[in-house]
């Protein structure tokens, strides 16, 4: 980790990734609380974790963080687009390379020596929870404003049905947090390059 | 039903709290869950935070009302959807849901308004009358669809010769629950000032003897057991909402 080292990621997407970390984890708790003012499911998220203190304080948070994500996902997609990131991280990804390095992560052969590139499990990864922050975006609108946004509502089947896909995005997106908390701590020296960019 | 008993107690217990213990409640949420799970601090300062979640709310208001279409319907269904039965809703059990006089009931109206005379149910009744089967849709998620008829509210302000230029309608009810929605919302063709209930006289579980319903609307804001309603362009607030929830509340 010397300073010569060339700077793997730039630092527009290091202060872009803890905003969203942090944008992620107050929607993700304050929906939980809402989550549990009327249950969809027959189960509700233990009140230590839910943040908020009660419904109104939950819904001002998750009303509030929605426009720091919203605005985050613009500023990502954009300054991947601009600056050709998006072309470098991401391509090419052929379902081939992505059961080749899939199958040898479960077996625990797949290195990770290089960090400057991403393998196709990652890329796979990382583009699944940006279409799944979208269906998030989108599902969340249309539980917001169902009347407002009537061709939103009945291609997610409805306002009721809204909200079941809202929570199975949550819940994909937790999924992804935990694989990737997981492996920050697998492959430590990843930490400092989100922070350092190094 | 039994999924929605815990809720109304919190509401109750909520209501029952004095104006700083409830902040302290909002308070108390702020150095809890999961951001202190992660930053293993609190929040510094509260009273800030709860400022800026005030401004943020405020701003959501003005993003809903430039949302909201005053000409876009929200979508009817079939009398055969109907939620059987539609559940009765409030921060208090049914018994203690006011009982008011049908015979003796006048609706109060004051404010930005040219006719300041109070309304009988007969009177109001001897207005046109039409009907919705729409979806209401509760703050805390749940929804269930229903059957109600009544004045279209922007006919009944033309009535009274309301200032429909005024920024706000607020409502007064016999359980003294309150609330206030814009005018934009107040002119909408789904806006009703309700006088029945699946075609039957307005039972006392759904707000006898008035309701105003809009689809357009989560359920708090549409009040029932009203009493008086006023025309003004000073913020009349609502109960809940002087509590955190969004003032526009508008789906």
């Amino acid at each position: 980790m010397s300073p010569l080292d060339p700077v793997l990621q730039p630092a527009w997407l290091r202060v872009w990734h803890w905003l969203n970390a942090l944008a992620v984890l107050i929607l993700v708790t304050s929906g939980w609380k809402i989550y549990d003012a009327s249950p969809v499911f027959a189960f509700r998220i233990p009140s230590s974790v839910a943040f908020g203190g009660w419904l109104g304080g939950a819904l001002l948070w998750h009303f509030a963080a929605m426009w720091l994500l919203v605005a985050n996902g613009v500023v990502y997609l954009v300054m991947n687009v601009v600056t050709g990131r998006f072309r470098r991280r991401f391509w090419p990804l052929s379902p081939l390379a992505l059961w080749r390095d899939f199958s040898g992560a479960i077996r625990g052969r797949l290195g990770h020596e290089d960090l400057a590139s991403y393998n196709a499990v990652q890329k796979a990864a990382y583009l699944f929870v940006i279409a799944d922050s979208i269906l998030l975006v989108l599902s969340g609108l249309v539980l917001w404003k169902s009347v407002q946004f009537p061709l939103l509502r009945e291609l997610l089947g409805g306002y009721d049905q809204a909200r079941v896909v809202h929570f199975a995005a949550m819940a994909a997106l937790v999924v992804f947090f935990l694989v990737h908390v997981v492996m920050v701590a697998l492959v430590p020296r990843s930490l400092p390059l989100i922070i350092r960019g190094r | 039903m039994a999924e929605f008993d815990a809720v109304p107690i919190i509401k109750s217990a909520l209501a029952a709290l004095p104006r700083p213990a409830r902040r302290l409640f909002l308070r108390q949420s702020l150095s809890l869950g999961g951001l202190a799970l992660l930053s293993g601090c609190t929040v510094p300062d509260e009273d800030a935070a709860e400022r800026a979640l005030s401004v943020v709310s405020r701003f959501n208001d003005r993003v809903q009302a430039w949302l909201f279409d005053p000409n876009r319907l929200a979508p009817t269904y079939p009398e055969s959807m109907i939620t059987r039965p539609f559940p009765f809703n409030a921060y208090y059990p049914l018994a203690r849901a006011p009982v008011v006089d049908a015979e003796s009931f006048r609706l109060e109206v004051t404010g930005l308004v040219s006719d300041r005379h109070s309304w009988s149910l007969r009177e109001l009744g001897g207005l046109p009358q039409e009907s919705q089967v729409t979806r209401h849709i509760c703050v805390e998620g749940w929804s269930a669809i229903g059957k109600w008829g009544g004045v279209r509210f922007s006919t009944f302000l033309k009535r009274i010769g309301a200032d429909l230029t005024a920024k706000y309608v607020g409502f007064k009810c016999a359980d003294n629950y309150y609330t206030s929605i814009d005018m934009p919302t107040a002119l909408h063709p789904q806006t009703l000032l309700t006088l029945t209930y699946a075609g039957a006289t307005l039972p006392r579980a759904y707000g006898f003897p008035l309701k105003l319903r809009m689809p357009t609307k989560l359920g708090y804001k549409n009040p029932k057991y009203i009493t008086a309603l006023y025309v003004t362009n000073t913020y009349p607030g609502g109960y809940w909402e002087d509590q955190g929830y969004n003032w526009f509340g508008g789906s």
